[in-house]
This record gives C-alpha cells, sequence and structure tokens, in this order.
C-alpha cells in the first residue's frame, strides 16, 4: 500500500519536529493597531474600498456582536479570550496595481512553495517531468490567502473562458457588487453567533466562487489559508454560489506557524446551490494544534453552512481536521428544495491536549430531502473529542430520511470521546437512524500486524486509516492521500 | 554453531487479572532446519503461551531461559524484527481489521519484510499477479483479497488466510498455533497442502495441534508432548498415533 509506505517515509523526515509546517516567513506587513471598535471596523472597509452598504453592514454585526455572549455549550475548555489584544488587519505589504503572479513578494512564493501549493500555472500547465509510475496531477486552481490577504488567485483565465468566477471575495466586492450584496448573509445571517457576527464585522479577505447555470466546474478549487502573523485572528468568509444545474468541488487546506501564544481563527463559509446543483466542500484542516503540553495552538471557532435552495440539488461536506488546540465547527445544510440531498463525512483526530467538538446540522425542510452523516472520531493522548450534531425534520419535510453513524476510536485511556446527537422530527413520516460504536485499538491487532512485519507506527496508520475509510473515500484523490499522511503524523507517538 | 532455532529453560508468566501466572516452566526444545515439529498436549499446557513468547508479545514476561533463531538473541527482538528474520506465526484466532483492504494489507506486510530483508519492493501489480495465484493454490475466492483483512471471514476462510500470508511471506520458521481447528477435512488437506509446499531445506515449523488428522497430512520429522509448560516426552510420528488412541493421561502419569 503505497499510502503506509509514504506515510512511514514522512514520518521519517520529521525527525523531531512533529509540525512541519510551523515556520514563519519574514515579509513586511501592514498591521492594523490593536484593539476592536467601530474605528477598526471603519478602518477594514476602507482599506478596501468598500461600497457604504458594505460598511453599514458590517457595522450592524459589530453592533449584534457587542451585545452577544461567547457560546459556553461546547465540550472545550480554555481561558477568556481578550478580543481587544489582537489585530484586525494584517496584510502583506505590497506595490499597487493588477495582481499577477510576478509581482508577488518573492518570499510568499516560497511560502506556499515550502507548503507544497502549487501558485505556478507554467509548472501545472507544462506537465513537468513527473518520476515513473506517478501519473500527473491535474491542475487545481488555487487562491492563496496569507493572514487576512489573498495573495494570488491561479487558474483565472481557464475559469473565466468556462463563465467560472474565482476570485479574492475583495474583489468580487469591486467587481461583482450585485452578486456578493445578494447572497452574503443570506445563508448565515450576521448576527447567527457569537464568532460569525465577529467575522461579519471583521472579515478581511477570502474566496468567493460563482458558478453559472449548467456549468460544470473545469478543475478542482481550492483556497489555501495561512496564519503567519503575531498576535492576528484571521476571518476569512468564503462565499460559494451554484446555479442551476451546475456543479463545483471545492477544497480547503491550512497551516499556521508554531507559536506559544493562541491565535483565533473565525471563518464563516456560505454555500448556496440553486435547482439541480451540487457542491462538494472538503477541508483538511492543519492548523498548528499546540505543542504537547498545550501551549499554543490555533482557537478554530468556524461557522459552515449551506442552502440547499433548489429541487435536488445537494451539497456535500468533507472534512479531515487534524489541527487546532481548540475546534468548535459545524458545517451543516439547509435542505430548502424538495429532493435536496445533505452529507456529512468526518474525521476529526485529537492528540496530545487538543479539544475538538464537531459535528453538522441537518435541517429538513422540503419533500423527500436527504441527508447522510458519517462521523469518525479518533483520540489520543490527553485529548477530548465530541461529536455534537443535529437531525431537524420540519412538519412539511415528508419522506425526509436521515442516516448518521458516529464512531469513536480511542488511542490510549487518558483521553476522552463523546457523543452528542440531537433528534427533532415533527414529520411522522420521516425515518432517521443513528448508529454509534466506540473502540480501542486493540493489542491484539497491534501485535497481529506487527507480527507481519509493520512497524508500530505503521500498524496504527493502518488501522486508523482504515476506520477512516467510509470518509477518506470521499476526498478527492489528492487530498486522501494527504489526508492519510496527515492523520498518521497526527497520532505519532501516541502510542506505547 | 547453533541451531536453528534452540529454546532453552524458558519460563514465562503473564499478569492474569492482577495475579502473576506461570505458565512455561522450562521448556527445552531444538529445531534443526529443514525440519516440521508438532507439539501436543493438553488445554492449558502451555503451547499457545509458547508460540506468543517467540512470536514476541508484550503481556507475557519471561522470567528464565533463552532462545536463539538463526544464531541471534530471539528474545531481544521486537516482533517486527522477528518476522523479518524469518520467523511467522498463524494465529489460532487470527484478528480483524475493518476498513483495512486485505490485499492492501498483504501487501504491505510483504513490502516491509522486504525492505528488512534487503529486497526491493513489490509494485502493486507484481504483487497482485503473485497474489493471486497463491490464493488460487489455496482454493481461495478472488474476492477474499478485496475484503477487509478477516472481516466477515467464515472460520475457515480466517484459517487459509493465514495460510495465504505465510505463503506470501516466505518464513523460514513457521509456527502453526492450532491452524486445523474448526476446519472440515477438505480444509485441512488444503491447508496441510500449502503448508507443504513450503517445505524445503530452508523452512521449518513447530505445529500445535490436537489432533492426528492434520499430522496425517503433514507428517513431521518428530513429536513433543507439552504438560504443565514443559515438554515432557519427544519422538516420531508413531508417538501421535499413540496419544491418539490412548489420550494424554497415560503419558501425564509416566512423567509424573
Amino acid at each position: 500500500m503505497p499510502a503506509v509506505t509514504e506515510t512511514r517515509e514522512a514520518v521519517e523526515k520529521l525527525g523531531q519536529s512533529t509540525y512541519k509546517w510551523g515556520f514563519e516567513t519574514d515579509i513586511q506587513m501592514d498591521l492594523a493597531p490593536k484593539g476592536l471598535n467601530e474605528d477598526i471596523v471603519r478602518l477594514i472597509s476602507a482599506r478596501k474600498n468598500e461600497p457604504e452598504w458594505l460598511l453599514e453592514w458590517r457595522l450592524t454585526a459589530f453592533r449584534k456582536w457587542q451585545s452577544m455572549k461567547e457560546p459556553t455549550w461546547a465540550k472545550v475548555s480554555y481561558p477568556p479570550i481578550d478580543y481587544q489584544d489582537a489585530h484586525y488587519y494584517a496584510a502583506p505589504r505590497k506595490k499597487e496595481g493588477p495582481k499577477s503572479l510576478d509581482e508577488v513578494d518573492p518570499e510568499l512564493l516560497k511560502t506556499y512553495e515550502k507548503l507544497g501549493i502549487p501558485l505556478h500555472e507554467q509548472a501545472l500547465l507544462a506537465g513537468v517531468e513527473l518520476p515513473e509510475g506517478e501519473t500527473a496531477r491535474p491542475p487545481v486552481a488555487v487562491d492563496a490567502v496569507f493572514d487576512s490577504v489573498s495573495v494570488v488567485t491561479t487558474f483565472r483565465k481557464t475559469l473565466e473562458e468556462a463563465g467560472v468566477i474565482f476570485c479574492p471575495i475583495s474583489e468580487a466586492v469591486q467587481e461583482h457588487p450585485e452578486l456578493v450584496r445578494k447572497y452574503l448573509g443570506s445563508v448565515v445571517p450576521v448576527a447567527d453567533n457569537f464568532y460569525a457576527a465577529l467575522n461579519s464585522a471583521v472579515f478581511t479577505d477570502g474566496s468567493f466562487v460563482y458558478v453559472p447555470k449548467g456549468v460544470r466546474c473545469p478543475m478542482e478549487l481550492s483556497t489555501y489559508f495561512r496564519i503567519n502573523a503575531r498576535n492576528t485572528g484571521q476571518f476569512e468568509r468564503t462565499l460559494i454560489v451554484v446555479e442551476d444545474g451546475a456543479s463545483v468541488s471545492y477544497l480547503e487546506g491550512c497551516t499556521a506557524p508554531m507559536r506559544d501564544e493562541n491565535q483565533l481563527h473565525a471563518a464563516v463559509v456560505e454555500l448556496v446551490a440553486m435547482e439541480d446543483a451540487s457542491i462538494k466542500y472538503s477541508t483538511v484542516q492543519n492548523w498548528y494544534p499546540g505543542d504537547s503540553e498545550g501551549r499554543g495552538g490555533i482557537y478554530n471557532f468556524v461557522t459552515k453552512r449551506g442552502a440547499c435552495r433548489g429541487a435536488r440539488s445537494k451539497i456535500s461536506w468533507t472534512q479531515v481536521e487534524t489541527g487546532s488546540a481548540i475546534t468548535w465547527k459545524y458545517p451543516s445544510c439547509i435542505l430548502q428544495g424538495d429532493g435536496s440531498v445533505g452529507e456529512f463525512y468526518s474525521v476529526a483526530v485529537t492528540n496530545n491536549c487538543q479539544q475538538a467538538d464537531t459535528g453538522t446540522k441537518m435541517i429538513h425542510i422540503g419533500r423527500n430531502t436527504r441527508s447522510t452523516i458519517i462521523a469518525k472520531t479518533i483520540s489520543a493522548g490527553r485529548s477530548d473529542s465530541t461529536y455534537r450534531g443535529l437531525v431537524r425534520v420540519q412538519p412539511k419535510a415528508s419522506g425526509a430520511r436521515n442516516f448518521t453513524q458516529c464512531d469513536s476510536l480511542l488511542i490510549g485511556d487518558e483521553c476522552g470521546a463523546h457523543t452528542v446527537p440531537y433528534i427533532e422530527s415533527r414529520n411522522m413520516a420521516a425515518r432517521i437512524e443513528h448508529e454509534a460504536t466506540t473502540s480501542k485499538i486493540s493489542e491484539d491487532q497491534l501485535f497481529y500486524c506487527r507480527q507481519r512485519g509493520l512497524s508500530e507506527e505503521d500498524a496504527v496508520g493502518l488501522i486508523v486509516n482504515g476506520f477512516c475509510r467510509d470518509v477518506l473515500k470521499e476526498l478527492p484523490m489528492e487530498f486522501a492521500v494527504e489526508a492519510q499522511k496527515l492523520l498518521q503524523i497526527s497520532l505519532e507517538g501516541s502510542v506505547g | 554453531m547453533s541451531q536453528f532455532l534452540e529454546i532453552s529453560g524458558l519460563c514465562a508468566r503473564i499478569d492474569a487479572d492482577g495475579q502473576e501466572k506461570q505458565i512455561l516452566r522450562g521448556v527445552d526444545l531444538t529445531i534443526p532446519p529443514g525440519e516440521v515439529h508438532a507439539i501436543m498436549g493438553p488445554n492449558g499446557c502451555g503451547k499457545s503461551t509458547l508460540s506468543y513468547v517467540l512470536a514476541g508479545r508484550e503481556d507475557y514476561e519471561v522470567t528464565a531461559g533463552s532462545v536463539t533463531f538463526k544464531g541471534q538473541d530471539l528474545l531481544a527482538m521486537e516482533p517486527e524484527e522477528r518476522a523479518a528474520a524469518g520467523l511467522f506465526l498463524a494465529f489460532q484466532s487470527p484478528i480483524e481489521l475493518p476498513g483495512v483492504n486485505n490485499a492492501n494489507f498483504l501487501r504491505t506486510a510483504v513490502n516491509a519484510v522486504r525492505r528488512a530483508r534487503g529486497l526491493e519492493e513489490l509494485d502493486a501489480v507484481a504483487f497482485l499477479k503473485m497474489a493471486r495465484e497463491a490464493a488460487k493454490s489455496l482454493s481461495m475466492a478472488p474476492d477474499m483479497l478485496k475484503r477487509n483483512v478477516n472481516v466477515g471471514f467464515s472460520g475457515g476462510e480466517k484459517k487459509r488466510n493465514e495460510v495465504l500470508q505465510m505463503t506470501l511471506l516466505q518464513p523460514s520458521f513457521a509456527i502453526l498455533d492450532e491452524t486445523d481447528s474448526g476446519l472440515d477435512v477438505d480444509a485441512l488437506r488444503i491447508v496441510a497442502e500449502g503448508v507443504n509446499r513450503l517445505r524445503s531445506p530452508d523452512f521449518s515449523a513447530l505445529v500445535i495441534t490436537h489432533h492426528q488428522k492434520l499430522l496425517d497430512y503433514l507428517v513431521p520429522d518428530r513429536i513433543h508432548v507439552m504438560a504443565k509448560g514443559r515438554i515432557i516426552l519427544s519422538g516420531g510420528p508413531e508417538l501421535a498415533k499413540k496419544i491418539d488412541q490412548e489420550g494424554y493421561t497415560k503419558f501425564l502419569a509416566e512423567a509424573a
């Protein structure tokens, strides 16, 4: 199994440091002063040359946020966050002018190169010589977001020819204001929750995708988020709108330097799928998780929601969550259109002192709506992981069906795994199934593998990947290999 | 020069529910290269413990004695190092690995062992060809390579899968722990043929069994009777027939 071999090699390469993405890029930054008030919100809006309506939208969000309280119902604990002690705007300093790869700071390009993110269209298109046995990577269009700002978006020409818009959301505000205004906040309202309101007030960038009627997006779209600056929060906003009969597959990856202090990441992702449209949204979340004693790491408080507005539309969330000190995240589907489909496939790994409270919400509104939830939770070290999910069937959702499966795998005896399913059905004709299991990697399994010649690390990797198979097979091929590696790296040292 | 496998004065115990339980009480056994030996004995005499200790299971604590395997101190090696050195254990109850594809598992194992032995790794095509042939020779359904390791396998299928793994890993010393239990006559013959095919001057085996039947097909060079954690009697193939006819009690009484 090449993936396992690769995993082993990846682990070997790591040597002492377990988080290989933990480097810092030395680059000149534009920083807003620390703290959060109306002036900062105005400053962000001004820096972005935003129209009046968007500034008002931000200010509404900010005022609502001031009256809101941080949610406390999740099974996570952390010291109080001082929201005045962070920078809310950090951007790599750059010259004026249109964006092209040549004008991007070479330091930035190097950063993404180090991260293995392909930003050079040429190299990809020219089909650089590949080692024997390797097939060419299909091209992926990338929007690279560095701290608060999108630095480059590749393959825009190819996409434009197909009619697909893929650009930083700050640019979409300028170029396609009617689309942004129509859909922004239409799935996640400004005051939806504490973190969403905060994001609405101060979001600085993110990706915007628009796929017109009947178009199948010709390539995978991908956004790569990188937090670099110290004491900054990252608040990106992603909006994806897919019209009738169109489809798109979107990937999201993220990393951050290793730092002793905690950093806040509060993103909002909104998806809109019209009639017969389909959106596949995949995430490999690998923010810095903190060290083995729980120092540092990202607080990942994210709101992701998709609306299946049209009949027979489909939204599929797949996530592999290995990073962050704390994860608070519930990618959800609002199944409005008759016969619409929502899917949630999740692998959440926690090790050392990480805490994760993650799951989904499936809201069945239309008739014959269907949802599937497969959640795999792996806990190791002293970590704590919770699956929290809601399945709600509204009175008119006749024929609604849900299937939920939650499996937890424990490694060692100091970790915790919890499953908290909420099921609310207001329609007698709905069918809801829930299955849950908890298991441990047994000594028998490890010994069996080792007797066959596998090292302990390889054995754990094999067993964990087997446990997650139902989810990993939902990921696009490239991401699946990446995810398998990550799983093993995240669990390194957790056995024995 | 030491023998191929030499066990001397081996004592081992297990911590069962907080109580130390001595199971092996001085096992002496020598197996020369190219020979198949059988161990028989009543339930609880330590046969399976011996196989686990040889394979390196950590639950057992070796309290005395030594084991040399091809001149190396076997007890100092990790389980995977023993596998790489050529030791294979066919489990009495093969373990299930949910979600792990059988062919992938086999290939990962084969390549891990090949790497450790300084051989080139097999690519997917070469491996599958080899695995399919081996499976066919054991009358295994082709889809067993695609299924998850031992998950949903019948007792007989699990045992055949063990022999398949043994065939592919090419050990120089195999321990078969009651591989015949739960097999019907046809399956028994197929499994025995699988082992016989491996027989060569470079392959030795230790067969743990309760029944004469398997030994009819395998024909061991030596038979050892184990009781209360020791080998109490050794002899030629005729010993098995005697035990089959007269039972263990008489031998145990004589040994005591």
